[in-house]
């Protein structure tokens, strides 16, 4: 059977047919409860070290530490994104990945030909070499304000970055950062349920038939998550 | 052909809404029946129960039930000279994958269309002239009237389980329901779900300016509930995990939940998962299918041998399989002759952003259809006399549960996106940032079509569908109205902030979220040169196929799809076993 190797569309190799259990896995159990996470307890899974570092330090002044939370890289951020990048997000399971590759209007949304995973690791290597350029340091290694500075600057589509471009690799990681800070503390990030307790969601909560009554009032409910992953 | 299965009395190709209720009725009349589903099987007690449902990461930002481009793409260009490039990454195409389809992952707002919908051309004429119609316009009438298919409403909401306050039962106008809607045989099985904050906010803003609001009609059960086939649900708990999420209560209605656990237990129904169908095969007369040809999930190529095809795939899947199958004669968009791909139309969306001062909205307390609407501007309920436009909108609000990740951006204009200021700006928009959403009547237009991609291929080789698309003048005139009706409201709602959106200000993009609501292609009416279907969603050419989904509508109302998708597809069942397995052949002559 030619069909999916011959047009390259599954990235990954030798499944002959994906199904929705093979994109996006059973994170069930027999007993249906939800298995606990695969995130890695320390080392890292896909980025480099270094990689790591610039990503904290990204993620750092997209949700920095202030009096409402605790900051994007301390919240789990960088280990959720790796984890991330490493599983079928970061290989781009889902997406269209035929070719022929053109780009065509804003309309006709992107066209990468990279998958997420290849599009930091250029995109770290484009923006480190913005920061070198106008500071003479990787970004990691610059004060808050040259930080946001170049955020800013690759925010707006200034940084060249070969296969993806500026404005693009800023949305992903802003996306991923908020990811990270937002979902599940199963996934590796939202530490504590730092994200959700700035929120005042309460997280994986079925059943607020006792609450709906309360019209307009500040209900104060403790959140929960799926899995308890603060051991 | 080396691999043939057991000749079945009628095939089914998809198991969504569409094709489980087709399935239902058929086995319970004795037919041998077979479905194919793309995807693989799922239910409730083992893929969505409560403890894996509330997870944002999964199933919204990472689109856990829908099928995904790298599976079945569609190529998008906005005008007939440009070329179309495949939607690689997940766009507003919410297709359903795997069993029940989209209607395992829709909000659940189970709505009627009006009366109008259903003879826009005759009805428009009548009170406008054809002068109202903008040029290059499609609009036609389905062959079918509200009243024909009230029958196979009422029977929807029973077995979808459809909480609602009726507003016309008889003709007789009924207190706190919708006014404006066609009349009813009785009112909804269930009564209206919980009312918010939001919702009484809504209420009192929209009848300070003299509207008619009320309770959304929504497939949630508002109440323990048994319906028509026997099926045990359970009250909602307002969760707010419905809108991509499977329900673990027992509380959405679905396939899943409210019709196949009744259709598996029948002998003379075999369903067969991860059976991706390539085709319909014809005879030699090219007017009789013969049945279809699949891949397995080993990659086998099989035929199903049937009496009887019914496509009940997605909409868009349903055109492409007519195409694929070479049933019907396809549209020609240089000669305007042809229909497969003709008729084809999406969804105009206006509404407002409302941005409050010092609420606790508390929308993480929700369900898909848990609003409020108005249709004093929808479909023809006010004179459209001057307008230059024909339709409109329901407009609305829904509380359908929070988003941490996904609302991340539904600030105030100028708000910084990041940093400690996006921090802030985002735990006060939690409880205070919501909006008023028009969804709107779209009509199709001789420049907007589907066919058959020449270039990008699916993963088994066959052509994506193409999609040409673009809004037209009567969807930016429609939109422009609605919206400032949107704002109107908003304003008296008290909201701070008001900011009117409109899609149809821009170009179509499929990277807009604001509806996925794609409607037509194969559209029924009452002439073959305009219409694919005959009334009873038999194709004209070859009348052992029959085609049930939004893939019929000629055009599209301001609603959600489902319940007039579940309604037509119980009303050809019946034309099916009634009439059809009498005397198989065309239903209707065509004239």
């Amino acid at each position: 059977m030619a069909g999916i190797a011959a047009y390259g569309v599954v990235a990954t190799s030798g499944a002959a047919v994906i199904t929705s259990k093979t994109v996006h896995g059973t994170q069930v159990s027999q007993d249906g409860l939800p298995l606990p996470s695969t995130v890695r307890k320390g080392g890292l899974a896909y980025l480099t070290p270094q990689e790591a570092r610039t990503i904290g330090a990204v993620f750092d002044r997209l949700i920095p530490a202030d009096a409402l939370s605790i900051g994007a890289s301390e919240a789990g951020c960088v280990e959720f994104l790796d984890s991330q990048l490493a599983g079928d997000f970061g290989k781009g399971t889902s997406t269209y990945r035929g070719g022929p590759f053109e780009q065509g209007t804003a309309q006709q949304g992107p066209q990468f030909r990279q998958t997420p995973a290849q599009r930091y690791r250029m995109g770290l290597i484009g923006l480190d070499a913005y920061a070198a350029k106008q500071h003479g340091k990787p970004l990691a290694d610059l004060d808050a304000e040259q930080q946001d500075g170049v955020i800013t600057d690759l925010e707006a589509g200034k940084v060249a970055i070969e296969g993806t471009d500026s404005k693009a690799f800023f949305e992903l990681m802003l996306k991923n950062a908020r990811e990270g800070f937002f979902s599940d503390p199963m996934y590796g990030g939202n530490k504590g349920m730092a994200g959700w307790k700035m929120l005042g969601f309460p997280g994986a909560r079925y059943d607020y038939r006792d609450q709906i009554g309360k019209k307009g009032q500040k209900l104060n409910l403790i959140p929960i998550s799926m899995v308890d992953h603060s051991a | 052909m080396a691999n043939v299965r057991p000749k079945a009395d009628v095939v089914i190709v998809g198991l969504g809404w569409a094709g489980s209720l087709m399935a239902e009725e058929l086995t319970r009349a004795g037919l041998n029946v077979v479905a194919l589903e793309r995807g693989v099987w799922q239910d409730t007690a083992t893929d969505f129960p409560p403890a894996v449902d509330t997870d944002e990461l999964r199933w919204d930002a990472r689109r856990g039930n829908l099928l995904p481009p790298s599976v079945t793409a569609v190529t998008f260009r906005n005008t007939s000279d440009e070329k179309a490039l495949p939607t690689r990454d997940w766009s507003c195409f919410e297709f359903g994958w795997n069993t029940g389809g989209a209607g395992m992952h829709w909000a659940g707002m189970a709505w009627r269309f009006t009366p109008f919908d259903f003879t826009p051309y005759s009805t428009a004429v009548k009170r406008y002239g054809k002068k109202q119609f903008v040029d290059g316009l499609i609009v036609q009438d389905w062959g079918i009237t509200y009243d024909e298919l009230e029958p196979f409403y009422d029977r929807f909401e029973r077995i979808a389980g459809v909480s609602g306050t009726a507003g016309n039962i008889k003709g007789q106008i009924q207190p706190k329901g919708n006014p404006f809607e066609g009349p009813r045989s009785r009112d909804y099985p269930l009564k209206a779900l919980e009312r918010t904050l939001l919702t009484d906010l809504f209420d009192q803003g929209a009848s300070s300016l003299g509207y008619h609001p009320f309770a959304i009609p929504a497939g949630h059960t508002s109440a323990a509930y048994v319906n028509p086939l026997g099926v045990h649900m359970g009250p909602c708990t307002y969760c707010g995990y419905c809108l991509y999420y499977g329900c673990g209560n027992w509380s959405k209605a679905s396939p899943n939940a409210c019709v196949l656990p009744v259709v598996m237990k029948r002998d003379n129904f075999t369903l067969i998962t991860q059976a991706t169908v390539q085709r319909a095969n014809l005879a030699e007369d090219g007017k009789t299918a013969t049945g279809v040809t699949y891949i397995d999930e080993k990659g086998t190529q099989w035929e199903q041998p049937a009496d009887i095809v019914v496509f009940s795939a997605f909409q868009m899947q349903n055109v492409r399989l007519l195409l694929l199958s070479k049933i019907g004669k396809p549209y020609n968009h240089a000669t305007g002759e042809g229909v497969v791909g003709r008729g084809y139309c999406f969804q105009t969306v206006s509404g407002a952003d409302l941005h409050f001062e010092n609420e606790n909205l508390n929308q993480f307390i929700g369900a898909g259809a848990l609003g409020s609407q108005i249709d004093d501007f929808n479909g023809d309920n006010y004179d459209h006399t001057g307008l230059g436009f024909i339709g409109g909108a329901g407009l609305l609000v829904v509380q359908r549960g929070a988003r941490p990740i996904g609302d991340g951006d539904h600030l105030p204009p100028g708000t910084p996106r990041w940093g400690s200021q996006w921090k802030a700006a985002w735990q006060h928009a939690f409880q205070n940032a919501t909006f008023i959403f028009g969804q709107g009547t779209s009509y199709s237009h001789k420049d907007v079509y589907l066919d058959l991609d020449p270039e990008y291929k699916d993963s088994w080789g066959q052509p994506l569908i193409r999609m040409t698309f673009d809004y037209n003048e009567n969807d930016r005139r429609s939109a422009q109205y609605l919206e400032d009706k949107a704002v109107g409201i908003g304003k008296a709602m008290g909201a701070k902030v008001v900011i009117g959106t409109n899609s149809a200000k821009a170009k179509f993009t499929p990277y807009d979220f604001a509806s996925d609501h794609t409607i037509g292609g194969a559209v029924m009416g009452e002439d073959p040169k305009t219409s694919v279907l005959n009334k009873y969603q038999q194709v004209w050419d070859c009348p052992n196929v029959f085609v049930s989904g939004a893939s019929s509508f000629p055009n599209n109302a301001g609603y959600n799809p489902t319940a007039t998708i579940g309604a037509l597809t119980l009303w050809t069942a019946k034309a099916i076993i009634e009439q059809y397995m009498k005397s198989p052949g065309p239903l209707v002559q065509a004239s």
